[in-house]
């Protein structure tokens, strides 16, 4: 579903991405961690082309991102996004979010979004709280709806760029709960995360990246038994201690 | 040497239809500058944070000249400079057959100086959008219009709205230098009236007042609509 191959990225002279190359097959799940500022988020941002590649090629369903002849918008709407912050849309509420893309991009009707958009709050355990603005919602609460609202264009695959780092620590399972569930509905999902228990109960394979390269990229079991790399081995040792 | 005060000729016939006039036409000049001056400035303020360099420069090189430059003398660049740079058929147009000439080169001057003084502030109501919600914007398949007529022009006119409202009444009181050519608007009006009534002070004193009041009520209608489109959860802050 996606393919990653021989990326490289640079931020003037800074070399962010290091000829990274590996692939997300379709209803599998890939964990990408690392060490902060090692490439993770330049890495997932390039997946949908929110950051430009310099070498190398990213396909998503057998579309080139980098290519001049691929319409980005088209190419994103069917690929669904998670970010840290949240990044809700201030002025609207929780259902006028999830509707704004499949209204304005889908062309779609305004009771059929406004259907989709409550069945998707249902599921992320949020039914009641449709015509809330995000400022009257918790963290936890914000980033369901996020997903909620990546949802709601079907995606085929979803990218989640660190989704419960900015909660506090009551509100990551409530996030996680509705990742895990996504996945084992086989959604295809890319996530950067430093939750290790969410990896190692849901992940196919985990992504190891440091300094801007990928220094292992190996099944789940592999990865947390017997990991390749002294940085993936020192990196876990660290986190798993907390 | 004592004044002697005659607030009579304030109402006396013509001059309180004069008063009415000039206010007639410095509203008129003030509402059509500041429609012009609200879309031209949005349109400079998005240029201003756009992705292509030279869209950027070229919307803030207009910003920079404008507001570099008194008010006063846009006002006479476009009154006496620009039919004469002109392309030689519309300067003649503009000399010859541009009906009220005083009226819509002031229209022109205020608005394109307003309109700079506006795209600052969409700018900065855009820049203060935290970055990462544009990007969920275009990661759901908008295009990058798409994301400013939803997300970054809302939400940053929406910030920008305390801070539209002083323009509004800049524009307003901006509107008297239009006296310096020739257009009879409030001021113009009430220095008229004074040479003719020799009571310079009753007429400038009503007329502050009458700029004075109106400044208020935009304030007032300025506060309301700040009420009404304030992002909910944001922390406020006063008008002025
Ligand atoms: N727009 C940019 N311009 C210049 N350097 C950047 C830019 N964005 C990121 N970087 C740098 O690139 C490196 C990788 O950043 P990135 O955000 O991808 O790291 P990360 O692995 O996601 O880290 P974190 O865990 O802190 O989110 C960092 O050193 C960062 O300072
Ligand atoms: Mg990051």
């Amino acid at each position: 579903m996606i393919a990653i191959e021989h990326v490289s990225k640079w931020f003037g002279e800074f070399q962010v991405l290091k000829d990274c190359s590996t692939s997300v097959a379709k209803g599998e799940v890939v964990v990408v961690c690392g060490p902060s500022g090692s490439g993770k988020s330049t890495l997932i941002k390039c997946v949908n082309g929110l950051e430009r590649i310099d070498r190398g090629e990213i396909t998503v369903d057998g579309v080139s991102v980098a290519s001049p002849k691929t319409s980005l918008p088209k190419l994103r709407a069917r690929i669904g996004m998670v970010f840290q912050n949240f990044e809700l849309y201030p002025h609207m509420t929780a259902a006028e979010n999830i509707m704004l893309a499949p209204l304005k991009v889908l062309r779609r009707s305004k009771e059929t979004a406004r259907t989709r958009a409550l069945e998707l709050l249902e599921r992320v355990g949020l039914s009641d709280f449709a015509d809330r603005y995000p400022a009257n919602l918790s963290g936890g609460q914000q980033q369901r709806v996020a997903i909620a609202r990546a949802l709601a264009m079907d995606p085929i695959a979803m990218l989640f760029d660190e989704p419960t780092s900015a909660l506090d620590p009551e509100m990551i399972n409530e996030v996680l709960d509705v990742m895990t569930s996504l996945a084992q509905d086989g959604m295809t999902m890319m996530v950067v995360t430093h939750e290790m228990g969410f990896a190692s109960k849901v992940a196919h394979r985990v992504v190891f990246m440091d300094q801007g390269a990928i220094q292992e990229d190996s099944p789940r079991d592999v990865f947390f038994d017997r990991p390749t790399s002294d940085r993936a081995q020192l990196f876990l040792s660290k986190i798993l201690r907390h | 040497m004592r004044y002697s005060w005659k607030w009579s000729a304030v109402l006396t016939d013509p001059y309180f239809d004069w008063i009415i006039s000039g206010l007639e036409l410095t509203l008129l000049l003030s509402l059509i500058s500041w429609a012009i001056a609200l879309v031209l400035g949005c349109l400079i303020g998005i240029a201003r944070t756009a992705e292509t360099k030279w869209i950027r420069s070229l919307a803030a090189a207009y910003v920079e000249c404008f507001r570099n430059v008194p008010l006063l003398v846009i006002f006479f660049l476009w009154y006496f400079v620009a039919p004469e740079i002109l392309p030689r058929n519309a300067g003649l147009w503009v000399k010859r057959d541009l009906p009220f000439p005083e009226f819509w080169t002031s229209v022109v001057a205020l608005s394109t100086y307003t309109a700079a003084m506006v795209a600052e502030q969409v700018r900065a109501g855009i820049e203060a959008i935290p970055r990462g919600q544009a990007n969920a914007a275009l990661a759901s398949g908008l295009t990058r219009w798409q994301v400013y007529r939803y997300i970054l022009l809302p939400v940053g006119l929406r910030i920008a709205v305390p801070a539209l409202g002083n323009e509004f009444i800049n524009i307003f009181k901006n509107s008297s230098l239009a006296l310096s050519i020739g257009l009879l608007e409030l001021t113009s009006r009430t220095r008229q009236i004074s040479e003719y009534t020799y009571q310079p002070l009753e007429m400038f004193i009503t007329a502050s007042a009458v700029y004075f009041v109106i400044a208020m009520l935009t304030t007032a209608i300025m506060m309301a609509i700040e009420r009404r489109s304030r992002l909910p959860g944001m922390i406020t802050r006063a008008t002025r």
